[in-house]
């Protein structure tokens, strides 16, 4: 592609990119925020989206501490005759694999287990180095940000299975089944997960500038963001 | 405006030259290789075609059952509202509001605005709300989850299967079908139609 232009930074020639409708304007002078309105989609304008970092710090510890609740309380309750079960979201990926149904256990497991986990461990990750201003790795945090962004809402899987689940058995002839409080906070942590990863801003990755102490050493920086 | 407009990188900000593309190719960006812009396999007639039917399947989707359960003679189906009633009536109101803001309203409104959008678009002469139209488009075009729902339902289905007889409805296929309509719509870059707008602009 040689639609580049010497790979030259929107801030450096005082331009901003509409994150809506992808509008290239004339950035007013100064450091402010909010930058005005788009002029085609009038939507707000930001150098950078507000506050990013504080809001995604704050989505993500929320998330982080409601991952506790989801995974230890019930998601399931279970009611069969004098049988009385309880099923958390891991536990019912073992009752899957128990019934031989290997693929769906590793589909809900990759879904509700490995996914927010790794997201909540990724954008941690992506807060602190890009905090520390890192200019280490710069495109591979990048592609892991437009990962995150993708597999965001798949862990919504458990959430609507169980709902489907609570409507057909609820009141079925076979067994009395309960939603659990763990569905409720599973729920949220892939909300709060989602609004984390929006709040982030992956342009603030290239934002950091080599410390002096790294332009000694310049020569392999430079290597690595070629 | 020049000639060939400008595109920034939203992921790094880099600055490029707005190339015409191909149908189906898509621009990446020289610095960290996020995408930048693509085009479309679709032209905005296949895309106002989509949108129809999509609101047709749609109607489909949610009118009939998604499954049906049989154990010991008795049978339970439920639709997608049946779902969305029962959780709410089981005290899961949250979960329930997520299913029918996710799987019913976001995806009912992304067909809509389509469908407000893109007559005026292709007849040259934009709607009055077009500008607010496009940017409800944009934002809420990740909290619409068919497709998770779609393959949710079919983990419970083999779930309960243990238990009883369940069998897929109309109401499931109308979902599955409307998974693919909606990641078709979904290939249209939105910024793509801001400049089909522009242009079609006197």
């Amino acid at each position: 592609m040689r639609s580049g232009m010497n790979g030259e930074r929107a801030t450096a020639m005082g331009l901003i990119g509409c994150e809506t409708c992808g509008l290239v304007v004339q950035a007013p002078r100064g450091p402010q925020q909010h930058a005005g309105f788009c002029p085609r989609c009038h939507a707000a304008l930001h150098v950078r989206k507000p506050d990013s970092l504080t809001r995604c710090w704050a989505y993500l510890i929320a998330a982080a501490i409601l991952y506790i609740p989801a995974n230890l309380l019930p998601v399931l309750r279970t009611t069969q005759g004098f049988d009385r079960s309880s099923d958390t979201i891991l536990s019912g990926v073992v009752a899957l694999w128990n019934a031989g149904s290997w693929d769906l256990a590793v589909i809900v497991f990759t879904a509700s287990i490995v996914v927010p986990l790794l997201k909540i461990g990724t954008m941690m990750m992506l807060l602190i180095t890009t905090q520390a201003g890192s200019t280490a790795h710069r495109a591979e945090r990048t592609r892991l940000y437009r990962i995150m962004e993708f597999v965001g809402h798949w862990s919504m899987l458990d959430v609507f299975a169980v709902a489907l689940l609570v409507a057909l058995v609820h009141f079925g002839p076979l067994a009395q089944v309960q939603p659990g409080g763990g569905i409720i906070a599973f729920g949220a942590v892939v909300v709060l997960t989602m609004l984390s990863t929006m709040s982030f801003d992956p342009r603030l990755i290239w934002d950091a500038v080599p410390s002096t102490n790294a332009a000694s050493v310049p020569a392999k920086d430079s290597g690595r963001n070629e | 405006m020049p000639a060939s407009p400008l595109i920034i990188c939203e992921y790094c900000d880099t600055v490029h030259r707005h190339t015409e593309l191909d149908a189906g190719a898509s621009a990446r960006c020289i610095n960290c290789d996020g995408p930048l812009y693509r085009r479309s396999r679709f032209d905005l007639d296949a895309m106002l075609a989509l949108t129809a039917a999509s609101a047709f399947v749609f109607i489909i989707a949610n009118a009939y059952p998604i499954v049906v359960m049989q154990s010991q003679g008795i049978t339970t189906e439920t639709t997608l509202w049946g779902m969305v009633i029962a959780a709410w009536d089981s005290g899961i109101a949250a979960v329930a509001a997520i299913a029918a803001l996710t799987v019913f309203l976001f995806p009912m409104l992304q067909i809509s605005l389509y469908g407000y959008v893109l007559p005026g678009l292709r007849a040259g002469k934009l709607p009055r709300e077009f500008n607010a139209a496009m940017r409800l488009l944009h934002l809420i075009r990740p909290w619409s989850m068919v497709e998770v729902f779609l393959i949710g339902v079919m983990v419970s289905v083999v779930k309960m299967g243990k238990l009883a007889d369940v069998l897929p409805q109309p109401g499931l296929w109308g979902f599955a079908v409307l998974t693919l309509l909606l990641t078709a719509l979904g290939s249209f870059d939105l910024r793509e139609l801001w400049l089909e707008a522009e242009a079609r602009q006197p």
